[in-house]
This record gives C-alpha cells, sequence and structure tokens, in this order.
C-alpha cells in the first residue's frame, strides 16, 4: 500500500498540475474526512448542540412556556434542588426496581431458553425466529394493547390468572393496583426483551468450542461442573453485553411504561424519564428539567462507556 | 451395534430425551409469548361487543367492524333518518347503520400511517448514505481518534430521548420544525446514523481490501472503487442496516408524539388515541396495531440471520 501510494505521489510530481489532479483524484486523506464530515456534523447540530443548549438552560430559569420572560442565571440551584426533591429519589427508586427485576428474570428465562436452544432440537431456528418477533415490535404499541389485556374484567391475563388459580377474576388489578402495577411493567417489559438477551445468549453459548467439552467428558467432569466451570465463565462477556445494554434502555424507559400506566396508581411507576417528561412539557420548568437531563446523560454516558469496553472485549472473541 | 451408533456421535451431542425435553418447554415458550398478539389480532376482527364480553371469546364470528371503525369516523343519528337514506354502500356503510350511526368521513389513521411511511423511509434513507460513507472511511483510512469518534457516534443513540426532546423542541420551534415531516426525519437520522455507522462499518471490514486495491491498480480511483467495488459486496449489509433504520423509525414513540401533535404525527402515538363511545374501541385499536405490527413480522423474518448484528451494533457477528 505505502508503496503504491509512492509511486502514485511520483507520478504526479512528474505530471503537470492539471493532470496531476485527474491522475491522483483525491487523496485518500480528504475522501475520509469528506466521507465522515456529514456525519459528525449532522450529530453535531441535532445532538451536541442542543446538548450545550441543555446544559446552559439547566442554569437559567427559563420556561418554555413563557420565552418573553427575562433569562436569569440561577447557578447550582436546580442541581441542588432536584438531589433533594423526594419527588425525584421517589422515580429513581421507581426506576431501580423495574431495571433490576428486569433485567433478573430477562437473564435467568433468556439464559434459560437459549441453554435450552443450544440443544439444537428439530426446529430450533423457526422457534427461535418466532420467540424473536416480540422485541421487534413498538415499546408504545406493544404498551398499549397489553393495557387491554391487563383490564381486570375483561382482560387475557386476569382471565388466565384466574383460570389456573381460581383467584377471582376482578379481586385485582394489575395497572390499578399500587403494589402490583410495578410487577405489571415488569411483566410486560420481560415478555418483550427476554428474547434479546436470549439471542446475545446463544450467541456466548455458540462461541465456546466444542472441543473444551470433549476435553471435560475425557476427564470426566460432571455436567453440572462443566456448566460452571466451562459454559457459565464462557458466556459471561455475552452475558454482560445484553445486561448492560438492557439496562441502559431501561434505565430511560419511557414509551411502554407511559402507556401502561402513565406512571400510575399515584407515582408508583413513574420512572425517571417520566418525572423528567412532566417537568419538562407538562410543568415547563425548563431549567429544572435540563438540569435533570444532565444528571441523567451522565449516569448514561458512565454506563454506555462500560458497555462499549464489555462491546470491544466480545468482539475480539 | 447401538454402541458403535452413540460412540460414532460426538461425545457432547446431547440425548434424544434432552433434545425433546428442551424443544417441548422452548416450544411452550414461543407460544404462551404469542398469546398477546394472537390476542390483539383476533379482537381486530371481533365486534366492540364481543371485544368486552366475559369470558373473553375466543370463538367468535368474524366482523370487519374494527377495520371500518379504524378508517372512519362516525356520528349518531336516528333510526328514522337512517333509514330514509337508502341502501348501504358497502361493508362499512351497513355494519355502521347496524349500530344506528352513519359515516362522517375518513378517520386519521391512513395519514398517519402514511406519515409513518415517509418519514421511516426518508430517515433510513439518509441515515443509510451517510452511514456507508462513514463506515467505509473508518473501516478503509487512519482515523485520528477513530475510538473516540465512534464512541462519541454511538453515545447519541444512548442518550435519554426525552432529555434530547427538550432543546429538541426548543430548537425545532425556532426553526419552525416543530410537527414537519423534514424535522423527524432529520432527528430519525441523527439517532439511526449511529446505528448505520456501526453496523456498516462491521459488514465493511469484512470485505477484503484487496479487491478495492487490486481495481485501484487497473486504473479505479478511489471513489470509483468504493461505489463500484464496495457498495455492490456491502450490498447485504446495507440492506439490514436500512431495515434495522426502518424499524427503529417505524417504532419510535417519545419523540413523535413530544414534537409531533398533528400534520406529521406518525402511526405510534396516533393508535392510543383510538376511542370509541363510552371508552377505548378494542377492535379498532386491535385493527390498526395488527396493519401496524405487519411490516415488523415481515421484516423480523427477513432479518432473522442479521438479528444478532444489529442488537449488538455489529459486535457479536455468529
Amino acid at each position: 500500500m505505502a508503496k503504491f501510494e509512492s509511486i502514485t505521489a511520483r507520478a504526479v510530481n512528474a505530471t503537470p498540475p492539471a493532470l496531476s489532479k485527474a491522475v491522483r483524484g483525491l487523496s485518500d486523506r480528504t475522501i475520509a474526512w469528506l466521507f465522515i464530515a456529514p456525519t459528525i456534523i449532522l450529530l453535531l447540530a441535532i445532538n451536541i448542540f442542543p446538548l450545550i443548549w441543555t446544559i446552559y438552560l439547566s442554569f437559567t430559569n427559563y420556561a418554555a412556556n413563557r420565552p418573553n420572560r427575562p433569562i436569569m442565571n440561577v447557578g447550582l440551584r436546580w442541581y441542588r434542588d432536584i438531589l433533594g426533591s423526594p419527588e425525584v429519589w421517589a422515580a429513581m427508586q421507581a426506576t431501580a426496581h423495574f431495571v433490576f427485576w428486569t433485567i433478573f428474570f430477562q437473564t435467568l428465562i433468556g439464559f434459560g431458553l437459549a441453554y435450552l436452544i443450544d440443544r439444537k432440537f428439530r426446529g430450533h431456528a423457526f422457534w427461535t425466529t418466532i420467540i424473536l418477533i416480540p422485541m421487534m415490535l413498538s415499546p408504545a404499541v406493544v404498551g398499549n394493547f397489553w393495557k387491554f389485556l391487563y383490564q381486570p374484567q375483561i382482560g387475557l391475563f386476569n382471565y388466565v390468572i384466574s383460570f389456573f388459580t381460581g383467584i377471582e377474576r376482578s379481586s385485582f388489578e394489575m395497572l390499578g393496583s399500587v403494589t402490583l402495577a410495578p410487577w405489571a411493567i415488569v411483566i410486560v417489559d420481560t415478555w418483550m426483551w427476554t428474547p434479546y438477551v436470549m439471542l446475545i445468549c446463544l450467541a456466548g453459548l455458540r462461541s465456546i468450542p466444542g472441543y473444551i467439552y470433549e476435553a471435560a467428558e475425557v476427564d470426566r467432569a460432571s455436567k453440572w461442573r462443566q456448566f460452571w466451570s466451562i459454559t457459565l465463565p464462557m458466556a459471561l462477556p455475552f452475558i454482560m453485553l445484553a445486561v448492560l445494554f438492557r439496562g441502559i434502555e431501561n434505565f430511560k424507559m419511557f414509551d411502554m411504561v407511559v402507556l401502561l400506566t402513565g406512571g400510575g396508581p399515584g407515582s408508583t411507576t413513574e420512572l425517571a424519564s417520566i418525572t423528567l417528561k412532566r417537568q419538562a412539557f407538562e410543568a415547563y420548568r425548563t431549567g429544572y428539567s435540563s438540569a435533570f437531563a444532565i444528571i441523567l446523560f451522565v449516569a448514561v454516558f458512565g454506563l454506555a462507556n462500560i458497555y462499549v469496553r464489555t462491546l470491544n472485549r466480545v468482539k475480539q472473541r | 451395534m447401538s454402541i458403535i451408533a452413540s460412540t460414532a456421535h460426538s461425545v457432547v451431542e446431547p440425548s434424544t430425551l434432552a433434545k425433546r425435553s428442551a424443544g417441548f418447554i422452548v416450544i411452550l415458550y414461543a407460544l404462551i409469548s404469542m398469546a398477546p398478539l394472537f390476542w390483539i389480532f383476533a379482537t381486530g376482527w371481533k365486534t366492540p361487543p364481543d371485544s368486552i364480553s366475559y369470558p373473553p371469546k375466543i370463538v367468535f364470528n368474524p366482523s370487519l367492524e374494527g377495520y371500518c371503525n379504524l378508517f372512519t369516523t362516525r356520528t349518531r343519528q336516528t333510526a328514522d333518518y337512517i333509514q330514509a337514506l337508502g341502501p348501504p354502500q358497502g361493508t362499512c356503510d351497513e355494519v355502521t347503520r347496524r349500530r344506528e350511526m352513519v359515516i362522517a368521513g375518513p378517520s386519521n389513521y391512513a395519514p398517519r400511517f402514511v406519515n409513518s411511511l415517509v418519514i421511516a423511509f426518508g430517515s433510513t434513507f439518509l441515515a443509510v448514505t451517510l452511514g456507508v460513507f462513514s463506515a467505509y472511511a473508518f473501516s478503509r483510512f487512519k482515523i485520528p481518534l477513530a475510538d473516540d469518534l465512534l464512541f462519541f457516534i454511538l453515545s447519541t443513540r444512548m442518550m435519554p430521548p426525552i432529555a434530547v426532546a427538550i432543546p429538541i423542541y426548543l430548537m425545532y420551534r425556532e426553526l419552525g420544525l416543530s410537527d414537519t415531516a423534514l424535522g423527524m426525519i432529520l432527528l430519525y437520522t441523527a439517532v439511526n446514523v449511529s446505528l448505520a455507522v456501526w453496523l456498516l462499518k462491521g459488514f465493511i471490514d469484512e470485505i477484503p481490501k484487496e479487491y478495492e486495491e487490486a481495481a485501484m491498480i487497473d486504473g479505479y480511483t478511489r471513489l470509483r472503487a468504493f461505489f463500484k467495488v464496495v457498495l455492490p459486496q456491502a450490498a447485504t449489509g446495507i440492506a439490514a442496516t436500512a431495515i434495522f433504520c426502518l424499524i427503529f423509525a417505524w417504532n419510535e414513540f417519545a419523540f413523535a408524539v413530544l414534537l409531533t401533535s398533528g400534520a406529521a404525527q406518525t402511526a405510534p402515538p396516533f393508535i392510543p388515541t383510538i376511542i370509541g363511545e363510552g371508552g377505548m374501541d378494542w377492535p379498532a385499536v386491535g385493527a390498526g396495531t395488527t396493519l401496524f405490527l405487519i411490516p415488523i413480522l415481515v421484516f423480523t423474518i427477513l432479518l432473522r440471520k442479521h438479528l444478532l448484528r444489529g442488537i449488538t451494533f455489529g459486535a457479536v457477528r455468529k
């Protein structure tokens, strides 16, 4: 490659300017920047400029519904308010509950399914595709139709539960009860995203070379031992990848939960993004919500950093 | 004989019983997880009374009422008025009159669906075009701080949409882009371009460099080699990436609900607002959801071999 370039360079030097341009065309360096620049410019305009604007707004008393009011610098007031606000801590707690339990169930069920699919029973490819369908759907539309399934009188969910357990169908409201609603959203998210974890775990299981198991068989290691000392450790980076990504996604969960519960009853399922939306687009506390947005940004950015590192580790496999 | 047969297998091959029981559990899970989808699909073919009956009706007389209600708005009229109208025109008219109503006009579902199509295809086209150029550059050239740039590109996708929406909302208001298809296309392009760059970089990395180098020795310029050699080789990857971008834009809700309200509203914020007399019109919701989900089902089946790549930004390939 280097040799090739130097020959071109010599040819270019030996020819008159007008011709040299035709011979060489654009240099690789120019092409590289021409190719990357539009993407970077778009991201700067639609992502970075607004981000900087948000940082600026988070120090002001600006309100989107009163654009003509003089803008005043309020310093760190909003950040102090947010960190001391019981509403925000309640939202963070609801988010933590949601993130923890969705990841717990999705990893457990997802890994289990992947482990079973990896036995390559007849028709496993077809059934894997079927299982993957929920994760491709629109979370908003999913939230909306699960609301129908959760209707206490007419919904399929209560019917099935009462059919199998004998509990009176209208004696519990998945979306209306303070104790059940946080679990209702966990159930829907688990239904939707277990396939995601399953698919990545499956890739992890398939990346384990067969000869390792053969060697273990020769050494008469039990199946149990093989699982704990080969399968699980070798699939772990993949599980981590799935867990991190689900963690990031669910930390900023908005659409599905808004349509299911709207944050209610009370504020039991009001996740961080929902609180943010209320402050920004219903109460129009733009400065306050900008500060909250920045806090969420920083948290997601930290997680994303770890995620990309895991991604690169998995890539090397 | 049987001993010989079993040792001919690899020692790690699971037994038939293990395979069968694994298959049984997986298929059971698949069927249970399909039940909600089946239910919403069936609801689209029910009449409103059937859709809210108890116990839930698994066997019912299919009706077009849900689909009719989805595409029309109706007004209640007296029986005398309806009698005076003359014979019903078409199935929907007939179904509507049976409820003592007449069709007042088309509903907003069709225009919202068209908005979804325009915005999804527009943003996908832009994101993939930008993405393929950037991906090629990242794949083939030494770019200073390439890893940091790539991380920057990916991190934009990780941002919470509501947090991004606050300044975008203000910015679009200033620029007159609120509630326009162009505004939504630009926004979705920005979100999708990160996925496109990462995915396409993976695909282009797999095309041997020697192809272009050979073409360039034959007198192609770098640009011509890119268009004539690399792009055709990357066609499958580009198609898979495009489908992923389409699905994202098609499904997106948070930006759509905050930044559009009328002219440019897409289907996801519209479907939950379908209401009939006295609450949700569940058959119409079922019908709207079914029509909205069908393209996704088709795409999922087309994509099944590339799904893993798509959901891990191209990092996990097999």
